[in-house]
């Protein structure tokens, strides 16, 4: 955990106050709604369809026991009963009252919430793995480096007004977690020939109405380096973005626009300015830094090879859920713990106040009272001794979150969709539930990992584009259908699925997602092939074949 | 932000204004006397342009009261009842077209 220091309490209880007069002279009528409307969204308030909705910053994916218990009161209190959890580590609640929000950002201040940089034309939270300073084989904690980000993209006034949000996210690990591909800054820590750490960094990566993968522009920028370089980065983009057309607006357009070398050349230009300068993070400022993540005093153990094994022999449900969930950690007798808040028949990422306050006090019994948030929309205990692994197991069971379907066709990705979002075309929670009914656990389990993301338009909030199958809604003549997209991946092998055909009808996606992986049995080489890697050796075409053959 | 009134207003049959509550943000439906109501059944029913814009221009001065005001598509049923005229309409109407996870 990263302990906040007196600057950060002084900030967030400012601003708690400064929010609470805005929202009185709101309804007071002193300010218009057009006014009120950039300040409440510099506090994560935006207006959906049926209410408002909040969205709370988790910096990095990073909770602790009474933050999440926190999450659990307000969602209790202020809002009715649960949260989502997003794709970009946030928890955004779907019925708060206006009136409220000042009561409910106050009490979240209490234990250090608050909800800067989750909306507007800002440097938005910076995720990074949610395996970050426990997976094995990482260079380095990414969020160390992440949390340096924040304190210096906060309310940075030259970048709190940029052309359009801003999104930065950073990895430590060879496999990619944290999507880094489809962020405006994507940051991979690495190791150069002198042993120094450093980033290769990516820029232009984005989904929505024109996707497109990042690119590299630096192989490596040392860490010291690294403030000036996205604040160079940033300096080009502010100059050059379009704030004339919404939909060019962000970075990747300004990237595509220019060219990947000439912007890096501008890019360069820039630094030449910064580098060295007062933006260069010294020693002392990282060691600071690092000072304050506290990291669990590990008791050593073991690995609890037999143990395990044992209960798996007298359990074949804790077998599926331990091959499934439960991942190596960094430290020999411990573990990662990944909660699917994906159960059958739900909204996918959706947690509800018992949940969370169970969760809470799970984190405090066996993970040194912390949590994490994957951008997949689950949680993850990240210390878990694996002694205790049988008891947690029945005790996650117990409130629902431990459906081995990780990385599963079941484990979607899907943003709320029309029935919550006031610029959706369609529904996508509803076809989520669908598609967790209809692939059985057994079946899931046997077509091996699969992502399936949804999203309700083309805005991309569920990450359709980069799903191995990927759903889009639209509307046709007022009704709602969907585009189905295959071979699309957001890890460190990112690329944008391909059309499979015409959009279908609600009623028909289930099936035609049947059809798909039924392709895919056939067609797979053997059982470990992935269902990404068939569309990626054989194309679309003969998924295309069958799924339309029996429909047109 | 261009104001609702600068936009061209275009209906296809009968409508309603709609908007969301600025204190909670519920859905609520300009009625005929000038108030927001919670209940489609109380809405003001315009048929023609020129009528939708006044409608609108009434209700959008109402800021303190509600937000986002534009004309919604309604159905008028045989026996009079006023339908949402979409599934958009339908669902703010009718809240999510799911259960929520708390009452599960
Ligand atoms: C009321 C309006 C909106 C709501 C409620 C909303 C909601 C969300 C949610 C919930 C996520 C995370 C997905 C999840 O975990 O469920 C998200 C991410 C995202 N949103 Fe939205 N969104 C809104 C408007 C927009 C708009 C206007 C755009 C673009 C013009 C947009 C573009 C995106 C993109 C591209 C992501 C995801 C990916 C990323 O860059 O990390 N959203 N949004
Ligand atoms: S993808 Fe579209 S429908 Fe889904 S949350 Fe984003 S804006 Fe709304």
């Amino acid at each position: 955990m990263y302990v906040y220091d007196e600057i950060d309490r002084t900030l967030v209880a400012e601003r708690v106050a400064e929010f609470r007069d805005q929202v009185q002279r709101r309804l007071s009528g002193e300010l218009t709604e057009e006014e009120f409307k950039p300040l409440r969204l510099m506090n994560g308030v935006y207006l959906q369809l049926h209410a408002y909705m909040f969205r709370v910053a988790i910096p990095y994916g990073t909770l602790s026991a009474p933050q999440l218990r926190k999450l659990a009161e307000v969602a209790q209190r202020y809002d009715r009963g649960y949260g989502h959890f997003t794709t970009r580590q946030n928890i955004q609640f779907n019925w708060i009252k206006l009136a409220d929000l000042p009561d409910a950002l106050a009490e979240l201040a209490e234990v250090g919430l608050h909800a800067m940089q989750t909306s507007g034309n800002c440097t938005r939270n910076v995720t990074a793995d949610q395996w970050g300073g426990v997976a094995p084989g990482e260079v380095e904690d990414p969020r160390l480096w992440a949390e340096i980000l924040r304190q210096h993209t906060t309310l940075h006034p030259e970048f709190s007004f940029l052309p359009r949000k801003f999104k930065i996210a950073i990895t430590a690990s060879e496999h990619d977690r944290a999507a880094i591909k489809i962020h405006d800054i994507g940051l991979r820590l690495r190791r150069n020939e002198q042993g120094e750490t450093g980033f290769e960094v990516l820029v232009g990566g984005g989904l929505g109405r024109s996707p497109f993968i990042a690119k590299t522009i630096k192989p490596f920028v040392a860490g010291r380096d690294l403030l000036s370089y996205v604040e160079a980065i940033l300096r080009v983009y502010n100059q050059y973005g379009r704030r004339d057309n919404i939909y060019k607006a962000r970075i990747k357009i300004l990237v595509h626009e220019l060219g990947i070398d000439k912007f890096a050349a501008e890019v360069e230009n820039e630094w030449r300015q910064l580098a060295g300068g007062p933006l260069t993070l010294d020693d002392e400022t990282i060691a600071d830094i690092r000072s304050r993540f506290i990291y669990p005093d590990y008791p050593p153990l073991p690995d609890a090879k037999e143990l395990l094994a044992q209960a798996s022999a007298s359990e074949p449900a804790f077998a599926t859920w331990l091959a499934n969930s439960v991942a190596p950690h960094k430290q020999p007798g411990y573990a990662i713990v990944t909660l699917s808040l994906k159960p059958v028949g739900a909204p996918p990422g959706d947690a509800t106040a018992e949940q969370m306050a169970a969760i809470a006090d799970l984190a405090e019994r066996y993970s040194f009272s912390e949590i994490r948030v994957a951008h997949e929309q689950n949680l993850v205990l990240p210390h878990v001794a694996q002694r205790d692994l049988p008891e947690l197991w029945h005790a996650l069971e117990a409130i629902g979150v431990a459906t081995p379907n990780v990385n599963l066709i079941t484990d979607i990705i899907a943003c709320p969709g029309l029935d919550y979002c006031s610029l959706a075309n369609a529904r996508s929670i509803p076809i989520a539930q669908q598609l967790t009914r209809r692939f059985s656990s057994a079946a899931a389990q046997a077509l091996g990992q699969l992502h399936l993301n949804i999203s309700g338009c083309i805005n991309a909030c569920g990450h359709h584009h980069v799903g191995h199958i990927g759903i889009l809604g639209v509307e046709k003549n007022g009704e709602e259908y969907y585009q189905i997209t295959i071979g699309g991946r957001a890890d460190q092998k990112a690329q944008l699925g391909e059309l499979l055909g015409p959009a279908v009808p609600f009623d028909q996606v289930a099936d035609v997602i049947e059809d798909l992986v039924e392709a895919y049995r056939e067609l797979r080489a053997g059982p470990q092939e992935l269902f990404v890697d068939t569309v990626s050796r054989l194309g679309v075409e003969p998924f295309k074949e069958r799924v339309y053959a029996t429909r047109q | 932000m261009t104001s609702p009134l600068q936009q061209k207003i275009k209906i296809t049959g009968p409508s309603v204004v709609t908007a969301n509550r600025t204190i909670d943000g519920v859905v609520v439906y300009r009625s005929a006397d000038q108030r927001w109501a919670t209940d489609l059944a109380e809405a003001a029913i315009v048929r023609d342009a020129p009528t939708a814009r006044a409608l609108l221009a009434e209700a959008a001065a109402d800021d303190v009261g509600a937000v986002g005001a534009y004309i919604a598509p309604v159905l008028i049923a045989a026996d009079g009842t006023v339908l949402p005229g979409n599934l958009r309409e339908q669902i703010r109407r009718d809240g999510v077209s799911i259960t929520l996870p708390s009452v599960r």
